[in-house]
C-alpha cells in the first residue's frame, strides 16, 4: 500500500507534481496578461479598488502556483511584486507612473523567466536592480526607471551596511536555514550572512552584515519561514542568544505550527478589544508586532500614521467590502471555469475538417440524388433534405468554435502603444470599439501581424508630436481608435488616428520617383492605394519603427491572401482610416459556379451583383485590348475568362454569353461565363498549403463529384481588368 | 469515501490538490472561489473544506463566515490555505471559524496528512 | 570492415530503401521515406498558364494535390495515360505533390557498395538532383534526390 511514515500514515508514492507544470504556466500566462492589461488601465489618480485587488491576485496566483512548483525566481519576483501591491490596495501607496513602469518591466520578466522553465534558450533575466526600485517604491521613495523614467529622479538611497543578529526558530526542519542562506545569497549586493552555532532545540541564528533594511529582510525570508518565527536584532559580538529573546508569542499549541499548520482551538484566546480591531475599519487598526524586535534606521514608510513597521496583514479591508456589496462587479470578467472547456486548437481543426469532408459528401450525395423521381422515393429525398439541413446546422455550429472575440487581438496593442509612444516621445491615446466582434482564429493569427503594422505607422508617422499638434491647435496627445463590426460576412477592422493626414502632393512626387505614372487628377482613394506599392515610404526620416517602407505593401497582401480588402480614407491635417474588410471565415463561402467550356470555377458569392445574357452587341471594343459593356447607363470592364485562363474549348456551337457582373474594392467589372451552375456553400481548400499562389486564384473547392474547382480571386480579376 | 471541497482560484492549484488528495482515497469536489464553492457545498456532502484565502467574487474568510452561518456546516472542519501564519492571520481566520490554518507553498504529503489528522 | 567504411567516404548516397519506378525505357528510384501512397491516375484541375509538366491538381482525401507528371518534364518521347499509369504521392517534409509516372517497380535495399556517383553530363535533370547510379544484378538505377528536384525553382511549386 506504500510506505509509512513516522506519523503512522500510510502514503503512496510522492507525487509528481510536474504533470501540474502545463497548467501552471498556462495561468501565469493569462495572469500575467491579466495584470498588464489592468496596469495599462489604471487611473492613477482616482484607483478603482476592485482593480488593484485584481492586480495583485494575480501576482499573488503567480507565486502562490511558482512557490508550490518549485520555481523559485518566479516565486520571488512575484513576491516583490505583490509587497508593493498589497500596500496599493491598502492605498497605504498611491499608484504611480514609475510603479506602473516597474511592475510591467517585472512582468516582461516574468514572462522571460517563465519562458525558460518552459524550455526557452538564454540566461536568466537579472532581477537585482528591478528588485531594488521596486523595494524602494514599496518604501515610499520615488524611484527613477534606468533609462530616465518621467517621475524626477531621486538619489539612491545610500544606506550604510549593519550587522544583525537573526535568530530564526522554532524550526521543525532545519534544512530550512539552508534555504534562508541560499536565498539571501541569491540576492546579489545584499549583504553577507554567516550561519552561527546555536544549541537551542530547533533555533538557528545567522549573522547579517547588509544595506537593507529590516523590513526588507523580513519580506525576504518570510517567503520560507514564517514572520513571527524569525528576530532581528543588532549584532553585539559576544551576545548570546538566549530563551529571553525567543518571541513572546504564545506558539500555537498544536505541535505542527512551525511548519505552517495549526488548528485553532489550541490557541489562547484573544481579548475581545484585539478582534473589535478586525472589524471593518481595521485600516487603523495597529496590532503590536511582538515578534520583531525594534529596528535600526527604519527605512522611510508612507502613510500609515504612526505605525511601527507593520507586516503584512490579510485581506481584511476586502472582506469588509466583499460583504457590504451585494453584487461585487468583479474587475475582470469571470468566466466560470467550471463551464468551460480547454480543448487543444488541433483537436478543433480535426473536428472542422472532418465536419468539412461531411458537407462534400452530403454535397456529393445530394448531387446524385438530384434526378430521382421526388414521388418514387418521397422518404429518401426527404431524408435528404433533413440531412442537408443538420449539416449546415452542424457546420455552423462547428464554425462558430474557432470564433474568438476581436479583444484578442486588440489586447496587444495598450502595452505596444504605451511603449513605443513613450520612446518616441509623443502622447497617444489608444480606444477601442466592438472588442466583442468576434472573428475565426484562424483570422486572428494572420491579421494581428498587418494590423500592428497599421497601428504603429498611426503612432509613427501618423500622430505628430504635442507640441507640433498644440501649434496646429490640436489636443497635445493624438488618439489611435481601433474598432470591428460585422458588415454582412465580412468583418471590417478600422484603424483610424486623428495626425497629420496622409501628404497628396508627397505621395505623388514619390510614386514618380519610383516611376509610377500617376495623373494630377486621380481621385484621392487612387493616390491613397499608391502607398501599397512595394518600397513605397514618404517618411523623410526613416525610424526604426515603421519607415522602411516595406510595410505597406507587405500588409495589402497578407489581407488580400486572406481574401480580404484594405480602403484607405485620409484628410491631410486631420487624420487617417484604413479599413480592413476580410471574409468572416476562411473555411467555408457562399459560391456561385459559373462553367466555362468544360471547366467549373466558383464565385464569392458576395463578389456578386448580378448577372445577365448578353447579346454581341452590347460590348463595346475600346483601342485594340479593352472592352466595355453597357450595364443600364453604366460602362464597365470585360473580363473574358476563357481568354485569362487559357481554357480549351472544344465545341464550338458553345460560348460565353452570360455576364456576372462582379465588385471589388468598390470597381465593379462584368465576367464573361458560359453558364451560372448554381449556388452553393463551398468549403474552401487551401491551394497554397502543397502548392503555390496562381494568379486570379485566391483558393480552391471540392465539387459534389469530387473534383477540384478554383475559386476566382475576384479583386485581383478587377483589378487586372482596370489596367 | 470522505469527501473535500477545494477552492482555489488557480487551477493548478487546485487539480495538484485535487489529485494529491484524490490518491489518498478522497473524493474532491472543486470550487473555483468563495461563491461558487458555497453553491457546490449545499448539494454535495462534505466533510472537511480546504480554501484559498485570496480569489475574485468571495475570498477564504468570506466563504468560512457564510458556511458557519449556515446550520448544515457550523461544525464542518474548514482549513484556510494562507501564504502566511502571522497573528494577523490567525486571529482573522479565527474570528471568521475557521478550524485551522496551512501555510502555502505545502508538500502534497503534507497536504494527506493533515488532511488525514483534521478529518478524523 | 575499414575498407568498406573508407570506400563509403566516396559514397554520394548512402545505403537505404528505394522505391523503383520507369519512365519509358529509364528506371528510377527514390527514398521510400519520402512516398505517401501510390494511386492511379484521375485527370487533374487543370491551373491556367502552369508549365506543361504541371497537369493540375486533384483531391486527396480533402486536401488539394499538384500533380506532376514526369515523363513530360523529363522530355520522354511520350506521355500515355492508361489504366497503368500511376501516380506516386510524396510527401516530404508535410508538403504533399503527385507524381505521374508510366509504371512502379519495386522497393530495394541498396547497400551503398553498389551506388556510383553520377556521371557529369548535361541532362534534362537538374544537376544536384540526382544522388548516384544503383545497380543491382542488370539493373542500373538513376537515384533521384526526389526532395531537391520538388524543391528546385524550375518544378514552380515553391513560389518564390
Amino acid at each position: 500500500m506504500g510506505e509509512m511514515n513516522k506519523e503512522g500514515a500510510t502514503l503512496g508514492q510522492a507525487i509528481d507534481l510536474s504533470q501540474f507544470y502545463q497548467i501552471f504556466f498556462e495561468e501565469a500566462s493569462e495572469n500575467l496578461e491579466r495584470m498588464e492589461q489592468l496596469l495599462l488601465s489604471l487611473n492613477l489618480s482616482q484607483a478603482d479598488d476592485e482593480e488593484l485587488n485584481a492586480i495583485f491576485r494575480c501576482a499573488h496566483s503567480i507565486k502562490g502556483g511558482a512557490a508550490t512548483f518549485g520555481f523559485s525566481d518566479v516565486a520571488e519576483l512575484t513576491h516583490q511584486m505583490e509587497t508593493l501591491l498589497d500596500k496599493l490596495r491598502r492605498h497605504e501607496l498611491r499608484p504611480t507612473s514609475t510603479m506602473v513602469d516597474v511592475l510591467l518591466e517585472s512582468s516582461d520578466v516574468l514572462k522571460a523567466q517563465l519562458a525558460r522553465h518552459q524550455g526557452a534558450a538564454g540566461d536568466a533575466p537579472e532581477t537585482t536592480d528591478l528588485v531594488q526600485r521596486m523595494v524602494a517604491l514599496s518604501q515610499g521613495d520615488d524611484v527613477a526607471a534606468p533609462d530616465g523614467g518621467h517621475d524626477a529622479a531621486t538619489a539612491p538611497l545610500m544606506v550604510a551596511t549593519r550587522s544583525l543578529h537573526m535568530s530564526v526558530g522554532p524550526l521543525r526542519d532545519r534544512s530550512l536555514a539552508d534555504q534562508l542562506t541560499a536565498l539571501f545569497r541569491e540576492i546579489t549586493g545584499l549583504g553577507r550572512v554567516q550561519a552561527l552555532p546555536d544549541d537551542r532545540p530547533g533555533m538557528v541564528s545567522f549573522q547579517i552584515e547588509t544595506t537593507a533594511s529590516d523590513d526588507e529582510l523580513m519580506d525576504l525570508f518570510s517567503f520560507h519561514v514564517p514572520r513571527d518565527q524569525i528576530q532581528l536584532q543588532v549584532w553585539s559580538p559576544g551576545a548570546q542568544p538566549s530563551a529571553a529573546a525567543v518571541s513572546p508569542v504564545a506558539a500555537p499549541a498544536a505541535p505542527e505550527a512551525d511548519s505552517g499548520f495549526g488548528l485553532f482551538d489550541a490557541e489562547p484566546v484573544l481579548a475581545p478589544a484585539v478582534q473589535d480591531a478586525l472589524a471593518p475599519e481595521a485600516g487603523q487598526a495597529v496590532i503590536p508586532q511582538t515578534v520583531v524586535a525594534p529596528t535600526v534606521a527604519p527605512a522611510p514608510v508612507a502613510i500609515v500614521a504612526g505605525a511601527a513597521p507593520e507586516p503584512r496583514r490579510l485581506d481584511v479591508k476586502a472582506d469588509a467590502k466583499a460583504d457590504a456589496k451585494a453584487d461585487i462587479k468583479p474587475a475582470t470578467p469571470v468566466t466560470n471555469e467550471a463551464s468551460t472547456l480547454r480543448v487543444a486548437v488541433d483537436k478543433v481543426d480535426q473536428l472542422i475538417n472532418l465536419v468539412g469532408e461531411l458537407v462534400i459528401t452530403q454535397a456529393m450525395l445530394a448531387q446524385h440524388s438530384q434526378h430521382l423521381d421526388p414521388v418514387a422515393h418521397q422518404q429518401l429525398v426527404a431524408n435528404l433534405a433533413d440531412l442537408d439541413r443538420n449539416t449546415r446546422d452542424l457546420q455552423e455550429s462547428v464554425m462558430s468554435i474557432r470564433m474568438i472575440p476581436m479583444s484578442v487581438v486588440f489586447n496587444r496593442f495598450p502595452r505596444m502603444l504605451r511603449d513605443l509612444a513613450n520612446k518616441l516621445g509623443k502622447k497617444v491615446e489608444f480606444v477601442t470599439h466592438g472588442e466583442a466582434t468576434e472573428l475565426d482564429k484562424g483570422l486572428v493569427e494572420k491579421i494581428t501581424d498587418p494590423l500592428t503594422h497599421l497601428v504603429r505607422n498611426s503612432c509613427d508617422h501618423g500622430i505628430e508630436r504635442p507640441d507640433e499638434r498644440v501649434a496646429k491647435g490640436k489636443v497635445p496627445h493624438g488618439t489611435i481608435t481601433l474598432s470591428a463590426s460585422h458588415q454582412g460576412s465580412s468583418i471590417v477592422i478600422e484603424v483610424r488616428d486623428d495626425g497629420r493626414g496622409l501628404s497628396r502632393e508627397k505621395i505623388l512626387k514619390k510614386a514618380r520617383q519610383q516611376g509610377l505614372v500617376v495623373s494630377d487628377q486621380a481621385p484621392d482613394a487612387e493616390v491613397w492605394q499608391l502607398i501599397f506599392a512595394p518600397g513605397f515610404s514618404t517618411a523623410e526620416v526613416v525610424t526604426d519603427v515603421s519607415g522602411r517602407g516595406v510595410g505597406m505593401d507587405v500588409v495589402k497582401r497578407n489581407i488580400s491572401a486572406l481574401g480580404g480588402t484594405v480602403e484607405i480614407d485620409s484628410s491631410e491635417g486631420y487624420g487617417m482610416r484604413v479599413a480592413v474588410r476580410l471574409p468572416l471565415t476562411l473555411a467555408i463561402m457562399d459560391g456561385m459556379s459559373v462553367s466555362v467550356s468544360d471547366e467549373v470555377y466558383i464565385l464569392p458569392l458576395s463578389s456578386v451583383v448580378e448577372s445577365f445574357q448578353i447579346t454581341p452587341e452590347s460590348i463595346r471594343s475600346i483601342g485594340q485590348a479593352g472592352r466595355l459593356v453597357e450595364v443600364r447607363q453604366e460602362y464597365m470592364p470585360v473580363i473574358n475568362l476563357e481568354k485569362i485562363f487559357s481554357v480549351p474549348r472544344f465545341d464550338m456551337d458553345k460560348s460565353s454569353r452570360i455576364m456576372v457582373v462582379v465588385e471589388a474594392e468598390g470597381v465593379r467589372s462584368a465576367l464573361m461565363v458560359d453558364e451560372l451552375l448554381g449556388q452553393h456553400q463551398v468549403v474552401v481548400k487551401n491551394l497554397e498549403a502543397n502548392y503555390r499562389k496562381v494568379p486570379d486564384v485566391s483558393a480552391a473547392t471540392i465539387l459534389g463529384d469530387g473534383r477540384v474547382a478554383l475559386i476566382l480571386d475576384v479583386s485581383g480579376l478587377v483589378r487586372r481588368a482596370r489596367q | 469515501m470522505y469527501s473535500i471541497l477545494a477552492v482555489d482560484d488557480s487551477a493548478s492549484m487546485r487539480k495538484m490538490v485535487s489529485f494529491t488528495l484524490a490518491s489518498a482515497g478522497y473524493n474532491v469536489v472543486e470550487a473555483v472561489d468563495g461563491q461558487d464553492a458555497f453553491e457546490k457545498a449545499q448539494t454535495a456532502n462534505i466533510d472537511l473544506v480546504l480554501t484559498d484565502q485570496n480569489m475574485p467574487r468571495m475570498d477564504g474568510l468570506s466563504l468560512t463566515r457564510k458556511l458557519r452561518d449556515t446550520v448544515q456546516f457550523k461544525s464542518t472542519p474548514i482549513l484556510i490555505l494562507t501564504t502566511e501564519s502571522s497573528d494577523q492571520m490567525k486571529m482573522a481566520g479565527r474570528a471568521a471559524g475557521a478550524t485551522g490554518w496551512l501555510v502555502k507553498p505545502f508538500e502534497p504529503n503534507r497536504l494527506i496528512e493533515i488532511v488525514q489528522k483534521v478529518i478524523r | 570492415m575499414g575498407v568498406m567504411e573508407k570506400n563509403s567516404d566516396l559514397m554520394p548516397a548512402s545505403s537505404g530503401e528505394y522505391l523503383t519506378f520507369r519512365l519509358a525505357s529509364e528506371e528510377y528510384g527514390i527514398d521510400i521515406l519520402k512516398v505517401q501512397e501510390i494511386r492511379g491516375y484521375e485527370s487533374p484541375t487543370r491551373i491556367a498558364n502552369a508549365p506543361g509538366f504541371l497537369k493540375g491538381v486533384v483531391n486527396l482525401r480533402g486536401t488539394i494535390v499538384p500533380i506532376i507528371d514526369m515523363r513530360i518534364k523529363f522530355a520522354c518521347s511520350s506521355a500515355e495515360y492508361n489504366s497503368f499509369t500511376v501516380v506516386i504521392i510524396l510527401n516530404i517534409r508535410n508538403r504533399v505533390v503527385g507524381i505521374v509516372v508510366d509504371s512502379v517497380s519495386d522497393v530495394l535495399e541498396l547497400p551503398a557498395q553498389s551506388i556510383k556517383p553520377a556521371p557529369d553530363i548535361e541532362s534534362v535533370i537538374e544537376a544536384g538532383c540526382i544522388k548516384g547510379l544503383g545497380s543491382l544484378g542488370e539493373r542500373m538505377l538513376i537515384l533521384l534526390d526526389i526532395e531537391a528536384l520538388m524543391n528546385s525553382p524550375d518544378m514552380g511549386l515553391v513560389a518564390r
